[in-house]
């Protein structure tokens, strides 16, 4: 079965973009424009992995892991944060959060997925 | 198409837009067009290909529809921000907005829209954080730049150089912003670059990679496994996992990452590849990368051939013509020499050079090919046994030897004996196992128990080299993991109380392995607060252990915190203070043959040494007899032998005590501790042995001489005989028990107590 991975992201090219990168690998995609449309989301469907923006209006990247580790289905998933390079400090902040990892923005299709393969069974 | 734009139209604005997102999508087109042509994606079909750049394509017009969106949002935040300057929330959405069409703009290839929304975007980050002002200034300025935002979003062909100077100066005035606020905010892509320059590929490597997991490792979803795959990927890969932090299934958190692995890895792949497999753990987890082996090392004596060796290979000459012409030839020293060039001692001493640089790398390469080999445990502790029988049976073929009158009997057991004892030492020797990785582990140890005890500590490790016996090298794992928890739980204070003390802000945990004649020393040594003695003793008398008007030294003291069941920690952590901990320790060391001792000074630290012996299979053991039965006392703690004069024992008035030079030393009467039948001689011998400046006598019949013991455990059924810790097999076939010195102190100290 193909694994379903959600992407949210609050600009929707980003999202587009990732979703066609991913589909074209057989993934499965759901897309959420911030972290309380996430969190609404993994309520009808699960996913296997998230790959989330951080800044978002609404509910911004942290507090959606922050939400998600508290949830005890998605206490141990691999959920990813998209930043860019400047955002050291954010990274970290990301990862204490309980971010399993972080993709570079900008990225290309073969970086994203070696990526995603690294934390995705 | 057109229907998956209107998913961004702004309501109100989808009149224009028809027009405009015409003339957008023309240009898309053609900027999309040939960044395909830059990429050459070789690696898909040539439909997917084309699929690839529709798509792309139809994702640029999109990101044009939402930056012009976000644009539109910034400008009339901006509006509101001039009356409303202080409203933190429409920062926030200024910041936002910047920073979505930088983000996206860098993943679509409008790279001068990244580069010069990042100083915009910086700004208004350190505006959110209160360090730059928000004023009309900065507001008129950013309304400029989103109106310069618009039109290179619709403008991806070169600008004119009006333009650019236009945008150039923008960047400028915003960049002075930057630099009146805190500017140190540097962006690190320079070093990113650099590093993956470093890559040196078709090069084979040998890499040890060790990988300690953080122990809530799995709490940020990380799977271990998925990273382990990914090293057997890159190439040859060995991967172990050691599993003996894992604790018994009572203490056992689940969620807890309890194993690390180690991995030799044979790749081509440059080792930056090797530390991106980690990059998502490096922070939380200890990873360390060696190389440890290159084929550099083969290439150097590969180009190190000969002229004349490569012709001669190749054909072009034969060896023969070759060593006549090397004879005619002179050294290239003599050569220099005679034409002045350089002086004869120059000369000399340059040859000594080589000599030396040759000589070292002969032993390099002597050392590199007998390495080392692998072997099954097992087959060493058979080794070992049959060495032991070879021993006893080396002893018998002595006794007969010595008994009969063939001289060359006599010199061949002469010669048995000493080879024995030869491949004795040799087979021990071979399960001698050195320290260092049993010290690594404490490294990891340390640093995870000082960051869950909120400390800091460094750990110093000395004598990572000495050997010990692999048998007690594990066995020691437990009692000093015991140790060093103890020594960071209890010893190593707070930073902040070490501040207040005038202490450095690190604690230091030393610990060093040592030799010591026949002994090994560890030393576990922390500059810590030191043990209390009122407290230990108060606690004593508490659990029943002295009595209240005991006068103790400040060492037994010390030693009380040995006793079991006895705990002075305030309040129970997680790290220690179970109850357990001390009294394990000093019984796993006994149960070694070895010993403990404890030095501690008040505020400034304790220090906890173990006495091992080197081996456990074979001692030199002092050979003793009491009546018809046999005793060994092992002779390291042998001191010396006197005579017991029944006068002496009559001036103790049947106490069992005597006196050298003016020592007052308990002994124990072999024959009444073990019942033996007969009567003792009239002088008879004491053996003085000595632990940890202790001392007691055993009173024997005689004493036989030096005697290679072959340690044979005693089966389970005799578990609970405490005072003898083995036996051993005599020349003649019977057997000799081993005596347990320290039990034996123990049991006298008991006994005296008792009396009193």
């Amino acid at each position: 079965m193909a694994k379903v991975i959600m992407t949210v992201d609050d600009s929707a090219s980003i999202r587009q973009m990732i979703a066609f990168m991913l589909k074209n690998e057989g993934y499965e995609v759901i897309e959420a424009e911030d972290g309380v449309d996430a969190l609404a989301k993994l309520e009808e469907r699960s996913a296997d992995l998230i790959i989330t923006d951080l800044n978002m209006p609404n509910m911004n990247g942290i507090e959606l892991i922050k939400n998600l580790r508290a949830n005890d289905t998605y206490r141990f998933a691999p959920i990813m944060l998209l930043t860019t390079e400047s955002q050291e400090e954010k990274k970290l902040e990301g990862k204490r959060a309980g971010a399993t990892g972080w993709i570079v923005k900008p990225f290309n299709s073969d970086e994203l997925l070696a990526c995603i393969r690294k934390v995705l069974t | 198409m057109y229907q998956k734009s209107s998913y961004l139209i702004v309501d109100g604005r989808s009149y224009n837009f028809t027009i405009s997102k015409f003339l957008v999508q023309v240009k898309t087109d053609i900027v999309a067009a040939e960044m395909e042509n830059k990429k050459e994606t070789k690696r898909k079909g040539r439909s997917q290909e084309d699929r690839n750049a529709n798509v792309y394509r139809e994702n640029v017009a999109i990101f044009q529809e939402e930056a012009r969106e976000r644009l539109n949002e910034l400008e009339a935040v901006m509006l509101e921000l001039e009356s409303r300057p202080d409203d933190s929330d429409l920062v926030n959405r200024a910041f936002r907005a910047m920073h979505t069409i930088k983000g996206s703009g860098a993943m679509f290839g409008f790279d001068d829209i990244v580069s010069f929304t990042h100083d915009i975007e910086s700004i208004y980050d350190l505006v959110r954080e209160g360090q730059i002002e928000m004023t009309p200034e900065l507001i008129a300025l950013t309304l400029q730049a989103h109106d310069q935002i618009h039109k290179m979003l619709g403008n991806q062909d070169a600008e004119t150089e009006a333009e650019n100077s236009i945008r150039e100066a923008l960047s400028r005035a915003f960049q002075s912003f930057l630099f009146v606020g805190a500017a140190e905010e540097q962006t690190v892509e320079p070093t990113a670059a650099e590093s993956t320059q470093f890559e040196e590929p078709n090069e084979t490597r040998t890499y040890r990679i060790r990988f300690f997991p953080a122990t809530d490792l799995f709490a940020d979803g990380t799977n271990p496994i998925i990273l382990l795959n990914e090293l057997k990927e890159m190439g040859d890969c060995q991967i172990t996992a050691n599993t003996e932090k894992i604790p018994d299934l009572d203490e056992i958190d689940p969620e807890s990452c309890y194993t690390s692995w180690d991995a030799i890895l044979t790749t081509r792949h440059p080792l930056n590849f090797i530390e991106d497999v980690f990059i998502f753990v490096d922070d939380s987890s200890d990873v360390t990368i060696e190389m440890i082996e290159s084929d550099h090392a083969f290439e150097t004596v590969a180009f190190d051939k000969k002229i004349g060796e490569i012709l001669v290979e190749r054909g072009d000459i034969n060896e023969k013509d070759l060593e006549g012409f090397l004879k005619n030839q002179e050294p290239i020293g003599e050569k220099l020499a005679a034409a002045g060039i350089a002086s004869v001692p120059q000369i000399q001493s340059a040859l000594a050079e080589q000599k030396a640089l040759r000589q070292l790398k002969e032993s390099k390469e002597q050392r590199d090919t007998l390495s080392s080999i692998r072997v099954p445990s097992d087959k060493l502790d058979k080794l070992v046994d049959l060495v032991g029988e070879l021993v006893t049976g080396q002893a018998r073929l002595t006794q007969i030897a010595n008994t009969s009158d063939n001289i060359s009997l006599v010199s061949i057991a002469e010669e048995i004996e000493r080879l024995t004892a030869e491949l004795r030492d040799n087979t021990m020797s071979v399960r001698m196992l050195n320290f260092d990785t049993t010290f690594n582990k404490f490294k990891r140890l340390v640093r995870d128990l000082s960051h869950e005890l909120n400390r800091e500590v460094i750990l110093k490790t000395v004598g990572g080299d000495t050997e010990l016996d692999k048998k007690v090298i594990e066995q020691l794992n437990d009692p000093l993991v015991h140790i060093i928890r103890n020594s960071l739980d209890h010893g190593i204070e707070s930073v902040e109380d070490r501040m207040a003390m005038g202490k450095s802000k690190e604690g230091t945990i030393e610990l060093s392995a040592s030799y010591s004649g026949a002994h090994v020393l560890i030393l576990v040594r922390d500059d810590g607060i030191g043990l209390d003695t009122d407290t230990i003793r108060s606690k004593a008398i508490e659990r029943g252990l002295i009595s209240a008007d005991a006068k103790l030294t400040d060492h037994e003291i010390h030693f009380l915190i040995f006793e079991a069941g006895f705990t002075t920690a305030k309040t129970v952590t997680n790290v220690s203070g179970r109850g357990v901990g001390m009294d394990v320790v000093k019984k796993a060391i006994e149960a070694l043959r070895g010993s403990v001792d404890i030095k501690s000074i008040k505020g400034e630290g304790t220090s906890i040494t173990l006495k091992l012996p080197l081996t456990l299979a074979i001692i030199d053991g002092l050979l003793i007899n009491v009546g018809s039965e046999h005793f060994v006392i092992p002779l390291s703690s042998v001191k010396e032998c006197i005579e017991l004069t029944p006068e002496d024992v009559a001036a103790r008035h049947g106490r069992h005590l005597t006196n050298i030079r003016g020592k007052i030393i308990p002994y124990i009467r072999l024959r009444e501790q073990y019942h033996i039948d007969g009567e003792a001689p009239e002088i008879e011998q004491i053996v003085i042995t000595e632990i940890e400046n202790q001392q007691i006598g055993f009173v024997v019949d005689h004493v036989i001489g030096q005697h290679q013991t072959v340690i044979k455990h005693l089966s389970e059924v005799y578990k609970k005989v405490e005072l003898i810790s083995g036996a051993t097999i005599m020349a003649d076939g019977t057997v000799a028990l081993i005596l347990d010195i320290n039990k034996h102190l123990q049991y006298v100290e008991k006994e005296s107590l008792e009396q009193v």
